[in-house]
C-alpha cells in the first residue's frame, strides 16, 4: 500500500526546555482537508511551520509523498503557504505577486503572466491584476494570497489561519471559495485554525491539538458527538457535560439527577458523559420519555435559524439545548421559565479519561 | 479665543525668528556672493556673478570639488554597503552580545569629530595611509555607517516578519530573497541612505582637514581661502555646496517619511 502523502513519524519540537510539540504521529491523505484546531500555543502553527520547513523538528521524520524532508530546505520543498498576515510583497502589484513562484521556478515571462493571470481570474479578481496590492480590499487580498500559492500548481496547500483577518460576511464566502477550489483541484489542504466553525464547515477530518498533542483526529462528527476526553468535548462547545456515580441499577446519579445510559455504564463506576446540545428535547409538560429533568430557563443565543437555550438543573449546572427557532412554537421562552429536557440514552456518549 | 489667537501668532513668530537664525548666515553668503563689493557690507554694491567666476576658474578649486564629488560617492557607497549589513544583521538574526553591537555600530557620531580626526589621522598613520584621498574616503565611511544603519533600520522594521519566509516558501533561496525581496523593499531607504552620507561626507570638514594631507576637499580649501583674506569667492563656493547638500539631504527626508505601503490591518 503507497504511503499516505504526509507523515509525521515520532515528531518533537522543542524551543530550549519548552516542549511544542510532543511525539506527534499522524498521516494526511492525499486529497483531503485537513484542519489543525485549537487554544493558541497549543502547538498547531508549530506543526504547519515545520511541515513548509521555517521550522525544523527536535526528533523525528516528516514525510512528504516518501521522502523525508528533514534536510529539505523550504524553497526546495514545494509547500506553499497562505499566510496570516498575508505576507503579499508591498512592492509587486498583485499579477507580479501571483507570478514569483513562477519566476523562481525559471518560467518565461509570458507564460508566468499568462498562468498569473488565469488565476487572478479563476478566483475572480482579474480585473485588478495590474493594481497595487495595498489598494486591493481585505477580501481581493486574500485572493492574490491563494492565486499566488496555488499558481505552481502545488500537490499540498498549507493555510495558516487565513480567514482571521476578515469581516464576518467575508469569512463565509472564502470558505465557500476554500472548499470548491480544494474539491476541484483534489489537492491537499493542511489548515490551521481557532476556529471551530471554520474546521467544521470545511475539513474532512479535524485534527484537535491540546499543549503539544493531538486530542483527537477525525472527522467533525465524530469530534462533536463522540469526544474522545473531557478537553475535546468542553473545547469543542455546545457540548453538556454530566458527571457521577453509576448507581446499583445502572443509572448515573449526577447533581441534575439519575439518568439511564442504556447499559453502557458499570455500577459503582464514576463516569463523565456529554450529551450534545442539539439532542435534547424541551417541553413545557412533562414527557413520557427517559432521561427528563426539569431546568430553568436562563438566556438565549439567536444565530441565523439556529437558537441556543442556556439552561439552569438542579445542582447549578449550565445546560445548553441548540435548536431550530420555528420548532419552539408554543413554548413559553421568558426567563425564569420551568422547562422539562430530555434525551435519549442512546445520544449519550461516555468520555475516557 | 482671543489668548488662543495670541499664542498662535507667538508661536509663528518664535518658529519665524529659529528659521532666521538658522538660515540667515546662509542667506547673507548667499547675498554677499552676487555682491561686488570685496568687504561684506550694508549698503551693498551692484549685482555681479564676478566671484562665482573667479571661483569656477580657480584650478584648486575644481580639484577639491571634484575630490568632494568622488569621497562622497565612494563614501555614500561603502557606508550604506555597512550600514544595511548591520542593518540586516540587526533585524534577521538574535545573538549573544547583540546589544553591544548594536552600540558600538551607532557609536561613531557620539564621539566629538576633533578626536576622531585625530584618532583616524594616527590610525591610517601607522599604515602610511593618511594624506591620500583613501583616508578621507575611509575616515568618512567610519563616521557615515552608523547613520546609513539608523536610516535603513527604520525601514527594515516595518518588513512584515513573514515575507522572507514568504519568498522561501514560494521557491525563493536565500540570497535569491535577498535580491528580490528584502533589497526591493528597504530600496528607498537604501537611496535615502545614498543621499544622507553623499551630504555629510560633502559637508565635512574637521576629519577631512586632519587626514587629506594635500588632497583637500571643498571645505578644506574654504577654510584655506578665508584664513589667508577676505574674498568673497567663499560665499560663491559655499553657496553651491549648501545647494548640493540641501538637495541631497532634501531627498533623503522625502525618502525617509515616505510610510511604508503596509496593508492597513484589516
Amino acid at each position: 500500500m503507497a504511503e499516505p502523502l504526509v507523515v509525521f513519524d515520532n515528531v518533537v519540537k522543542r524551543f530550549g526546555a519548552f516542549e511544542a510539540v510532543k511525539r506527534m504521529n499522524f498521516e494526511i491523505r492525499e486529497g483531503e482537508f485537513l484542519a489543525f484546531m485549537g487554544p493558541s500555543g497549543c502547538g498547531k502553527t508549530t506543526t504547519l511551520r515545520m511541515l513548509a520547513g521555517l521550522e525544523q523538528p527536535t526528533e523525528g521524520d516528516i514525510r512528504l509523498a516518501g521522502k523525508s524532508l528533514v534536510n529539505v530546505k523550504p524553497h526546495e520543498r514545494g509547500t506553499p503557504m497562505v499566510w496570516q498576515s498575508l505576507a503579499l510583497f508591498p512592492f509587486l502589484n498583485a499579477r507580479e505577486n501571483v507570478e514569483f513562484g513562477l519566476k523562481m521556478r525559471g518560467l518565461d515571462k509570458p507564460t508566468r503572466a499568462r498562468k498569473a493571470l488565469d488565476w487572478l481570474e479563476r478566483l475572480g479578481i482579474g480585473e485588478f491584476a495590474e493594481r497595487d496590492v495595498n489598494s486591493l480590499s481585505g477580501g481581493q487580498r486574500q485572493r492574490v494570497a491563494l492565486a499566488r500559492a496555488l499558481v505552481t500548481e502545488p500537490k499540498i496547500l498549507l493555510l495558516d489561519e487565513p480567514l482571521s483577518a476578515l469581516d464576518a460576511h467575508l469569512v463565509i464566502r472564502m470558505q465557500g471559495v476554500l472548499t470548491k477550489l480544494q474539491r476541484e483541484l483534489g489537492i491537499t489542504f493542511v489548515y490551521v485554525t481557532h476556529s471551530q466553525s471554520e474546521a467544521f464547515a470545511m475539513a474532512d477530518r479535524v485534527v484537535i491539538m491540546s499543549r503539544g498533542e493531538i486530542a483527537q483526529i477525525g472527522p467533525a462528527r465524530d469530534i462533536y458527538r463522540t469526544p474522545a476526553s473531557r478537553f475535546v468535548a468542553e473545547f469543542v462547545g455546545r457540548n453538556n457535560i454530566f458527571a457521577g456515580t453509576v448507581n446499583a441499577a445502572g443509572n448515573v446519579d449526577t447533581a441534575a439527577g439519575a439518568f439511564t445510559l442504556g447499559g453502557k455504564a458499570k455500577p459503582g463506576e464514576n463516569v463523565s458523559f456529554v450529551v450534545a446540545a442539539d439532542v435534547v428535547s424541551i417541553s413545557t409538560a412533562k414527557p413520557a420519555a427517559q432521561n427528563v429533568f426539569a431546568a430553568q430557563l436562563i438566556s438565549e443565543e439567536f444565530v441565523g435559524s439556529m437558537v441556543t437555550l442556556f439552561f439552569e438543573a438542579p445542582g447549578g449546572a449550565e445546560v445548553k439545548v441548540q435548536v431550530q427557532e420555528r420548532l419552539l412554537e408554543g413554548i413559553p421562552r421568558e426567563p425564569g421559565q420551568q422547562l422539562f429536557l430530555s434525551f435519549d440514552p442512546s445520544h449519550a456518549h461516555i468520555l475516557k479519561g | 479665543m482671543k489668548t488662543g489667537r495670541l499664542l498662535r501668532w507667538l508661536l509663528a513668530l518664535y518658529t519665524a525668528l529659529v528659521f532666521l537664525f538658522v538660515f540667515a548666515p546662509i542667506v547673507a553668503s548667499l547675498v554677499f556672493s552676487f555682491n561686488s563689493d570685496r568687504f561684506p557690507t550694508i549698503p551693498l554694491g551692484s549685482f555681479t556673478t564676478a566671484w562665482y567666476a573667479k571661483a569656477f576658474s580657480n584650478p584648486e578649486a575644481w580639484d577639491a570639488a571634484l575630490r568632494s564629488l568622488l569621497v562622497s560617492s565612494v563614501t555614500a557607497v561603502l557606508a550604506t554597503a555597512i550600514g544595511f549589513s548591520a542593518a540586516y544583521t540587526d533585524y534577521r538574526y538574535d545573538f549573544f552580545g547583540k546589544t553591544a553591537f548594536l552600540v558600538l555600530a551607532l557609536l561613531p557620531p557620539t564621539i566629538p569629530l576633533i578626536i576622531l580626526a585625530l584618532a583616524m589621522l594616527g590610525w591610517l598613520s601607522m599604515f602610511n595611509a593618511s594624506g591620500m584621498t583613501i583616508s578621507i574616503i575611509i575616515a568618512h565611511t567610519v563616521l557615515c555607517a552608523p547613520f546609513a544603519m539608523a536610516v535603513i533600520r527604520l525601514r527594515l522594521n516595518q518588513m512584515d516578519p513573514n515575507l522572507e519566509p514568504a519568498a522561501w516558501n514560494l521557491g525563493a533561496s536565500e540570497w535569491v530573497t535577498m535580491k528580490s525581496v528584502v533589497i526591493p523593499f528597504t530600496l528607498p531607504s537604501i537611496i535615502a541612505s545614498l543621499c544622507l552620507t553623499a551630504a555629510v561626507s560633502f559637508d565635512e570638514f574637521a576629519v577631512a582637514w586632519f587626514v587629506s594631507g594635500l588632497n583637500k576637499t571643498v571645505p578644506v580649501v574654504i577654510l584655506e581661502i578665508v584664513t589667508g583674506n577676505i574674498d568673497p569667492q567663499v560665499n560663491a563656493i559655499g553657496t553651491a555646496v549648501f545647494f548640493v547638500s540641501i538637495t541631497l539631504v532634501v531627498i533623503a527626508q522625502v525618502l525617509v517619511l515616505r510610510p511604508a505601503r503596509k496593508p492597513d490591518a484589516a
